[in-house]
């Protein structure tokens, strides 16, 4: 089991996740995060952490939502890691509302 | 040797908190000392997290990986005030950080709860898992039911360690006295008793998931508590507390499982306690049956008038953590907590001069491990900006601690001679298929950390 970042963290990118994450499990590129499922413990701090609800465990994904197991599993290890909180893009504030969540 | 002018900071407790202080502050370009009052670190990844959450205690590799640092120390076995004070920390160093958790456990108030038979969930977890202070606690598992009153993530650790077999636990680092006491356990049914409803549970997703997949215990629950009125609904139905509704969703599987195994967990909601009772010992719990009242994230339980009695040889209170006072450092007695401004201790108004606070004793004891990351990188931040103001260090330092404790015949123990009592406890489980048996005396501690060099000094907490 590990837990994963799904679609809403596209466009967003608010890396609140990194600061709670106790192990340094997150990786990033320019568009968004991805947790590597070899490192994290699934202590779930970041499920909270997210103000846009793209984390999940891999439990709680719906079918749709399954493919991003492996987008995580396999982009995570070729990306630097991410520990400290980063500028969100651009555009995450209008996505953030977009999604109704603020 | 550190560059001149380099930041000397002590730390006040190993565990999460006080190590991700450390990280940061490392990162920053300081020199760190952390102490901690018993010969080995890591605070509640040793002495709270559960035996049979192992993923979680892998955060250890990382504590170690930080320890590892140039600038790093530890300094285990030192206890403030006791070998040394707030006041000569101050001076040795450029700033100090109070990361000292939160030991005690918060009161029920209801008549009854110091029975015998009744106990913290805070004793019950540090003594499984070895916590030298609690070693010589005993408990009594020869009733066939339990209560625990809370509905956070120690309760339902609890619950697991009361409705696994010895046979499930065997290959966990659980204590091997705790293992021989509870084998003789006859223990059939645990109550997981909460104030409130299934929308306003503490518990994590994660956690509650467990509690449906124990090989011995069905879960029980009446079904007429998870219907919810529109408050609850709209609490559920909020998108920033994804959580709870994930809870619910799992709450709802529970529904109508059929009963084939030996145990049972039961799942009380709306329940507050009123009273323990019982003739020299606990034999019952009574409660109220609450309804909920208010808005939004701010309902109350207000009992309806009706009783409701659980028979009970064993209670345990998980109604949260509460932090202790350290001598000379401001406290809030009513919250547990030291008074702050982003980790900047508060003497009324004016800050203590260097003077800095993470972690459970800042921001009261919620939030798993990671959360506590995001508290300590707060703190340091505010420390740096306070450093940016002032003239390149002149403290002492490490050298001036040394000799403090030299002085008073304390011989600290550090991160090596920690690794020293880690192989040995290592070694220890390894004879018997578990990953470890812990040192459960502090003497015990000190003689592996110490082993081949020396004469052990006498603890004065054995």
């Amino acid at each position: 089991m590990t837990h994963v970042v799904t679609e809403n963290c596209q466009a967003c990118r608010f890396t609140d996740c990194v600061t709670v994450c106790p192990v340094a499990c997150f990786h990033g590129d320019d568009e968004r995060l991805y947790i590597d499922p070899e490192v994290c413990v699934d202590c779930s701090a970041c499920i909270s952490a997210c103000p846009v609800g793209a984390i999940k465990e891999e439990f709680d994904l719906s079918d749709d939502e399954e493919r991003w197991i492996e987008i995580n599993a396999s982009r995570a290890p070729d990306l630097p890691v991410i520990r400290s909180k980063q500028s969100p893009l651009p555009t995450a504030e209008a996505r953030r509302s977009e999604l109704g969540l603020n | 040797m550190t560059a001149p002018g380099t930041r000397k900071v002590a730390v006040v407790g190993s565990g999460p908190s006080g190590f991700y202080a450390a990280e940061a502050l490392l990162e920053a370009g300081a020199e760190v000392d952390v102490i901690e009052r018993l010969p080995t670190p890591f605070g509640l990844v040793r002495f709270g997290v559960a035996p049979d959450h192992p993923k979680l205690k892998s955060v250890c590799q990382n504590f170690t990986q930080i320890a590892g640092h140039e600038r790093f120390a530890f300094f285990g076995n030192v206890a403030l005030g006791r070998d040394v004070t707030i006041d000569e920390l101050r001076g040795f160093y450029d700033a100090v950080v109070i990361a000292s958790g939160a030991s005690a456990d918060r009161k029920l108030g209801v008549p009854g709860e110091h029975l015998p038979g009744s106990w913290s969930a805070t004793e019950f977890v540090s003594w499984y898992n070895g916590h030298p202070d609690f070693r010589n606690r005993t408990f009594d598992f020869s009733c066939e039911a339990a209560v625990i009153l809370g509905h956070g993530n120690v309760a339902i650790d609890v619950c697991r360690i009361l409705s696994k077999s010895v046979d499930e636990l065997r290959r966990t680092d659980i204590c091997a006295h705790a293992l021989e006491a509870l084998a003789e356990s006859r223990i059939r049914d645990v109550h997981l008793v909460g104030r409130r409803g299934p929308a306003q549970a503490k518990w994590t997703a994660k956690e509650l998931r467990e509690i449906g997949m124990l090989a011995e215990a069905d879960v029980v629950l009446d079904e007429s508590d998870l219907a919810l009125g529109a408050t609850c609904e709209a609490e559920l139905a909020d998108p920033r507390g994804v959580t709870p509704a994930q809870s619910f969703k799992i709450l709802r599987t529970f529904q109508g499982r059929p009963r084939e195994r030996s145990k049972a967990v039961h799942l009380h909601f709306n329940l507050s306690p009123r009273v323990l009772e019982g003739a020299g010992r606990v034999e019952r719990v009574l409660f109220d049956r609450c309804r909920l009242s208010g808005g939004p994230f701010s309902q109350v339980a207000d009992p309806t008038g009706e009783t409701v009695s659980l028979k009970a040889g064993a209670v345990f209170r998980s109604v949260g953590y509460k932090g202790v006072a350290t001598d000379g450092v401001p406290f809030d007695g009513r919250s547990g907590t030291i008074p702050h401004e982003r980790g900047r201790v508060m003497d009324g108004d004016a800050p203590a001069d260097g003077l800095y606070v993470a972690g459970w004793i800042k921001r009261g004891p919620s939030g798993v491990i990671g959360v506590n990351r995001a508290c300590s990188l707060e703190t340091v931040e505010t420390m740096l900006s306070d450093f940016a103001d002032r003239p390149p260090s002149q403290a002492p330092g490490r050298d001036a601690l040394r000799s403090a404790l030299a002085a008073r015949a304390v011989r600290p123990v550090d991160f090596t001679s920690w690794m020293r009592i880690d192989e040995a406890e290592v070694e220890a489980g390894a004879a018997l298929g578990k990953p470890r048996e812990k040192f459960t005396s502090v003497d015990k501690m000190l003689a592996a950390a110490f082993a081949g060099s020396g004469p052990v000094p006498q603890s004065c907490c054995a």
